[in-house]
Order: C-alpha cells, then sequence, then structure tokens
C-alpha cells in the first residue's frame, strides 16, 4: 500500500506521491481504493518526465474527505488495463491511450477520446473514428451530427436502431479541442491563466475559475478570507440556479410545453442580469480571480439579490408547480433515459447524473471548499435515474441553492481588503482542486518545476464521466425521445473536448 | 387553464420593448473610452490577456478584447468602460478604438452588399455553427430569440438547416477538428448568403489565439459581413448589429 492521502486543494511536494512499479500501481487502485466505500476516480493522466510517462491516480474518498494519490512511470510500451476491472477508468485510460501511445492489451473499448492536436498519432483523423457496427438486415444506423438542428456545440451521435427503437449508441466527440491544458503552460500570465479557465465551459465560469483559483491559492500559500468564501459560494449557487432554470425551460421546449419554456426562460434572465449588476458580465466572466475580487459582494448587492430571490421563488413555485402535475409532460418524462444506480456505480457518473440514480456524490457535501463546512450541505437524492428524476432534482437544488444564498447573506462577512501583491507558486509541487459546479465535480490538477513554473495542467470536466450516462440511459428508448434525454444531462461539449 | 392564465398574467410583460435603446443593468463593459493622461503605457499594454491593447497611439482591438476590464482596474484615468452596447461594425479597423476617440462604433454602410437589404431587410434565417465554443456565445445568441430579446419580431430567426439559411454565424476560434465541418455547412447554404462572426473568439481566436489545436483559414478565405465583439456577446449587440446590417444603407 503506497499513496499519499491529501485533502481538497491542499499543495504537497511532488516528490511525496509515492512512486511504485506499474504492477503494484494497478493492484493498490483497481483492487484496493477504488473498492472503498465512497471512493470514486477523480482523476487519472499521464505527463512526461525525464523520457518516461508518469502516471497520477486521484482517488477521492467521500467518507474520509480525503483524496488518495499514487503514480508509476513507465516506458511507452503494452500494459494491462484498469478499466478490464473497473470501467471508472475507461475514458482516463483511453485519454493516456491516445496521448502517449501506450497500448494496453486487454481494454475493453480503447478508441480515441478527442482527436487532439498533440495525439500520438498525428495520422489518426476525426472523421475516420471507428464507430461500434453492428453486421444485421433488421438494424439501421442514424447519423447525427457534428453540426445539429439548433443553436447547441457540436458532437457526433450514432445510433443504431430497430425500428424507431435506439439499440446502441455511440457518442463522438473532439470537435472542440482548442487545446486548453497545453495553453495553461504557454500563456504564462496570471490573468491569462484565470480567463483561460473562465472560458473552458461558458455554462460553468464560476466553477472552473473556482477551482482554478483554489489551486492556484493554494500553490501559492495564500489564505482567502470569510467574506470571498461566502461571496464565492454566493456565486457558484446562483450560476446553479441560472443553468438549472434554463435548463428547465429548454426541457419544456422538447416536449413542446411552451408556456413552461417561455416562464422559465424568462425566470433565467434576471440571475444572469444580477451577475452583470455584480460584476459586469452576464456569465460572471470576470468575477472569479485568485487571491482578490474586484467585486466586493457589497450590502446593497446583498439586498437586491434577497428582494430578487422572493419574486424570483414565487414565480418558480407556480410554474413548476404547474409542469410536475401536466400530464403530458409528465408522459414524456417518466421513465424516458434511465439509468440505473448499477450502471450510474458501474460507469462512475458524477454530480446530478450520479445524484439522480440514488448515487450521493456532491463534493459540497464529501470534500467541503468555500463556505460549504458552514453550510451543512445535505445532497439532494432522486432515485429513478429518468427524465422526471432530473427535472425534480433540478426543481429541489434550485429551492436549496436559494436556501443557501439566504443563510450566507445572514451571516456574511465584511469585505476583506487584498494586497496586490504577486503570487508565487511553490516549486516542485503537486496539488489537486475539486469544485462541485452544477454539473458536477469539477477536477483541477497542477504540478511544478523547480522554480515554480507549471509543467502540467490537467483539466477534468464532469462531462467526461458522464457522457457514457447518456449513450446507456437511451438504450431501448425511442429515438424521437433522445433530445429530451439529451437535454435533461445537459452535458458540456468544450468542456470533455478541452 | 385558469392557473396557466394566472401564471401568464403574473408574468406581466417581459419584452424589452425597444432594442435599440434599451439600457443594460448594472455595470455592463461595453464600449471603451482612452483619455488622453500620461500612464506608463507599456505596462498597461502589458496587462492585457489577449494582447488587445497596441501603442503609439494607445488603442484597444475589440476584436481580441476579452472585456475583464483589468485594464480599467489598474489605470482608471486611463481607461473607462462605457456601457454602450452597440459595438457591432463590418470593417475590422472599426473594431480598434484609440486614444481619444468618443464616438459610437458603427457600421461602414459602403462596405455592405447591396443585395444585403433587398433579400433580408425583412427576413433573415441564419445557421449557427459553434467551432471550439465555449457555449457562452451559443447560450447568448439563444437568449436573443426568448421572450426578454425576442428578435424574431424582426424577422431574424435561427434555422435548424443551412439549406434554409440565408447565413452563417460562426462562434468560437475555429478548431482544426471543426474546419472541415463548418466549410461543409458553408457550402450548403444558397447564395446569395452572409457570414457573422459572434464573439471575441471568432473574431480574432481571444484567449485561444496561437493554439496549434485551431485552423482559422476559413475566416480569410471570405468576405465577413458582420463583426459581433464581446466575451460572449450580449444579446443587444448581436441584435443591433444584425439590424444595422439588414436596413436599408444610406450611403
Amino acid at each position: 500500500m503506497n499513496f499519499i492521502s491529501v485533502r481538497n486543494h491542499q499543495t504537497i511536494p511532488l516528490s511525496g506521491i509515492p512512486m511504485l512499479d506499474y504492477d503494484s500501481f494497478l493492484e493498490l487502485n483497481v483492487f484496493n481504493l477504488i473498492r472503498e466505500k465512497g471512493a470514486h476516480c477523480v482523476n487519472y493522466f499521464g505527463f512526461r518526465l525525464d523520457g518516461l510517462i508518469r502516471l497520477v491516480c486521484c482517488i477521492a474518498n467521500d467518507e474520509s474527505h480525503s483524496i488518495q494519490v499514487s503514480s508509476s512511470a513507465v516506458p511507452r510500451m503494452a500494459l494491462p488495463s484498469f478499466s478490464k476491472h473497473n470501467l471508472v477508468f475507461e475514458k482516463f485510460e483511453r485519454e493516456i491511450h491516445e496521448n502517449f501511445g501506450i497500448a494496453y492489451t486487454d481494454h475493453p473499448w480503447l478508441k480515441p477520446v478527442r482527436f487532439p492536436f498533440n495525439r500520438f498519432d498525428p495520422g489518426s483523423r476525426i472523421a475516420d473514428y471507428p464507430f461500434f457496427k453492428v453486421d444485421s438486415e433488421e438494424l439501421h444506423e442514424v447519423g447525427v451530427g457534428p453540426i445539429h438542428a439548433g443553436i447547441i456545440e457540436p458532437g457526433h451521435f450514432r445510433f443504431i436502431c430497430n425500428g424507431e427503437q435506439i439499440v446502441h449508441l455511440e457518442i463522438q466527440l473532439g470537435y472542440q479541442h482548442r487545446g486548453v491544458e497545453s495553453l495553461f503552460l504557454e500563456k504564462n500570465k496570471l490573468l491569462q491563466r484565470c480567463t483561460l479557465a473562465e472560458n473552458i465551459a461558458g455554462d460553468s465560469v464560476v466553477g472552473h475559475s473556482l477551482a482554478f483559483a483554489h489551486l492556484w491559492e493554494s500553490l501559492c500559500k495564500h489564505q482567502t478570507g470569510d467574506h470571498l468564501k461566502m461571496a464565492r459560494t454566493i456565486a457558484l449557487e446562483l450560476e446553479r440556479i441560472a443553468i438549472h432554470t434554463g435548463d428547465l425551460s429548454a426541457m419544456c421546449t422538447d416536449v413542446a410545453y411552451q408556456l413552461g419554456s417561455a416562464v422559465f426562460g424568462r425566470l433565467r434572465t434576471p440571475v444572469i442580469n444580477f451577475f452583470q449588476k455584480w460584476c459586469g458580465n452576464r456569465l460572471a466572466k470576470g468575477l472569479i480571480r485568485p487571491g482578490k475580487s474586484h467585486f466586493p459582494f457589497t450590502r446593497d448587492l446583498a439586498i437586491g439579490l434577497m428582494d430578487f430571490l422572493d419574486e424570483y421563488e414565487n414565480d418558480f413555485e407556480d410554474i413548476s408547480k404547474e409542469l410536475f402535475s401536466l400530464p403530458s409532460a409528465l408522459a414524456r418524462f417518466e421513465k424516458t433515459g434511465v439509468l440505473t444506480t448499477g450502471q450510474a456505480l458501474a460507469i462512475g457518473t458524477v454530480g446530478l447524473s450520479a445524484r439522480m440514480s440514488g448515487v450521493s456524490r456532491d463534493i459540497r457535501a464529501s470534500h467541503p471548499h468555500d463556505a460549504y463546512e458552514a453550510l451543512d450541505h445535505q445532497p439532494v437524492l432522486k432515485t429513478h435515474g429518468d427524465v422526471y428524476a432530473r427535472a425534480r432534482l433540478r426543481k429541489k437544488e434550485i429551492n436549496q441553492s436559494i436556501n443557501h444564498i439566504r443563510h450566507l447573506i445572514k451571516i456574511l462577512a465584511a469585505p476583506e481588503v487584498y494586497d496586490q501583491n504577486p503570487l508565487k507558486p511553490a516549486p516542485d509541487s503537486f496539488c489537486v482542486s475539486l469544485v462541485e459546479g452544477w454539473r458536477g465535480e469539477i477536477c483541477h490538477c497542477a504540478i511544478t518545476d523547480g522554480k515554480g513554473e507549471l509543467i502540467h495542467y490537467k483539466i477534468k470536466d464532469p462531462s467526461f464521466h458522464n457522457w457514457l450516462g447518456l449513450a446507456l440511459a437511451v438504450r431501448n428508448n425511442e429515438i424521437s425521445d433522445f433530445p429530451i434525454a439529451n437535454k435533461s444531462f445537459d452535458l458540456s461539449y468544450c468542456g470533455h473536448d478541452l | 387553464m385558469l392557473d396557466n392564465l394566472k401564471i401568464l398574467i403574473h408574468q406581466g410583460r417581459q419584452y424589452i420593448p425597444d432594442v435599440t435603446r434599451a439600457i443594460v443593468p448594472g455595470i455592463f463593459r461595453g464600449r471603451p473610452v482612452i483619455s488622453e493622461v500620461d500612464v506608463k503605457e507599456k505596462e498597461l499594454a502589458e496587462l492585457c490577456p489577449t494582447n488587445a491593447i497596441s501603442l503609439n497611439p494607445l488603442s484597444i482591438d475589440l476584436g481580441k478584447c476579452t472585456f475583464c476590464g483589468e485594464c480599467a482596474f489598474a489605470f482608471p484615468d486611463k481607461i473607462s468602460f462605457t456601457t454602450d452596447y452597440m459595438l457591432a461594425t463590418n470593417d475590422r479597423n472599426r473594431l480598434i478604438v484609440k486614444s481619444g476617440q468618443e464616438h459610437p462604433i458603427k457600421l461602414d454602410p459602403v462596405l455592405v452588399r447591396k443585395e444585403i437589404h433587398g433579400y433580408f431587410g425583412s427576413s433573415l434565417k441564419l445557421r449557427q455553427v459553434s467551432a471550439g465554443g465555449d457555449n457562452s456565445c451559443e447560450l447568448e445568441l439563444n437568449a436573443c430569440g426568448n421572450v426578454n430579446f425576442d428578435m424574431g419580431r424582426f424577422g431574424i430567426e435561427f434555422v435548424a438547416s443551412p439549406r434554409h439559411a440565408d447565413g452563417l454565424v460562426i462562434t468560437g476560434p475555429i478548431t482544426a477538428n471543426m474546419a472541415s465541418p463548418l466549410q461543409i455547412c458553408y457550402d450548403a447554404i444558397p447564395e446569395p448568403k452572409i457570414i457573422i462572426l459572434a464573439g471575441t473568439d471568432a473574431i480574432s481566436g481571444g484567449i485561444f489565439e496561437g493554439s496549434p489545436a485551431l485552423d482559422r483559414s476559413f475566416i480569410s478565405k471570405y468576405n465577413i459581413d458582420l463583426y459581433v465583439p464581446g466575451n460572449p456577446i450580449h444579446p443587444l449587440t448581436f441584435i443591433n448589429g444584425v439590424l444595422d446590417l439588414i436596413k436599408k444603407q444610406e450611403t
């Protein structure tokens, strides 16, 4: 047994991560750490160091509120896979294979992930993705995308159908790949990195930029005050309210419920307009900065937000009551796109996509950051794993977020003054930072060299785990139910492709 | 039924009556104004995350600017952002705001192709392609059609198929992996057609500028009919820009 146990966004020396031979590394993670109660893999990645590929595996344990980090260094060679024993490692290993050419001997689905610009095999092309095929006279294929019928990001969905029924769905992504992780190393001004973090996924600006800010502050041994922590928590919960409301609107659109679509849609507007009042940007770009804030959460803002939440809640409850008692909407929501608890656990879904299947995964409760410890956050759970569960979960989480914000405003600490001294990251260090965005756990990892410069930056959006959940959930559904199933997951393309 | 009516009445009027004169709430960062005050200009230019600030004379390129406002925080006497959201233009050079410039950003009527008003003046159908967009401009383009901004009242709508479209709206810095699908989509739109770049990422690559994962050759191949700056674009910036493009031009 050789690993180091760290807390959420705790910086440790890189040399503190035990290095194991590959067989022991596999044994430790696959047969021990991941099998413990409350364990899930938050990141598993490789980077080049001294001519070898250094593999780092981070298994979070929700019971002990810690993250178990271990590593191994291997040359480019054929290796036995983790995924043969546990599917939660499936996509991480595909990524390692795609980036470094490690040929896993027994991986069940060793396919490209995103065709990054720095892939090991530059000859592989996104247009030649090896789709799963069935040789059958009864079945037919339906290809959708990469460009979809709407204002939405690109990705390709390949269905194998029996008549109208989906037998199999394979989701091919990578179209949105912008090389964000490499840019984190190349663009070395702090403001450039902040800007990168808030442009990873424009619907999770607060989530991703908080993950970066926590990580950077920890690397620089900077302590933030209570006001900033509370303001950041309010921002994260407001982002959750905004996107959940917008998603409820979009879900109404997909089942042709016009009133719900219009009312939820217009209810989102004042939430994002509040961000504009606070920080000058409707999606909160510019709000989160490591070690400081240009936009203190003033008394006036607090009063304005309290008043707005009262108004919002009345209208929100009215339309929610209508939606959830409307037979024509419920008929489309219930038992559509089911992901069972067993499936969710087997593939390691996170966040909303886990909680709707009865899997209690919520970083706010298990690895609390900012003001969540004081809030004593209890995750909302649903058990059916269908579109209805995802809709109800959003409704309940909005109510919970409103309560969290009201509580925080009551106990709001006075704004601190931050000095403008530049922060300097510690040399030869490692840090893993987890934030519960509205989709689920966002994970950022950083490694610095002897001068404190970044030598590796690794980002994992919750969508990285959850896309496979969508592919499994639509099996045996009618293909006409795919749009509502897809919208109810609302996964990120750019967050996956980075 | 009665509950539905109650909800409808309770919503009141949500639409913005006049999108050309609406006032944005709060501290929106729109068109910047650069004063003539003496400051350490090199230090100021160095600050910008996307190299949007140039020297001699000091200017901000809104095609590169992410509107983070950091320059205005560091040099409040030199740079201030107004709430003017009328930022769209069809001339790339007009996006560069120079020191002392106070006048608003407008389209150059001479550059607007003659057929645009005739064909699209009262009906414009657009096909949107996200090519590495981070979903923020996409959210705001969707918002253009919601009950608040209601762009549909001007006959401007997003459509599902390029075959039904009169033009292309591109968001994102254009990834290499999207270069080919984008080209196929453009080719499928019948002539005459327009191209709109929505957001800083689409106009210049934004913070992703210089990334080897991009392929921006599409942009240099075609005439761009409208640049809409913003990170993300504000719905009012987009709607007003498009309205100015399709109106009867006075030349």
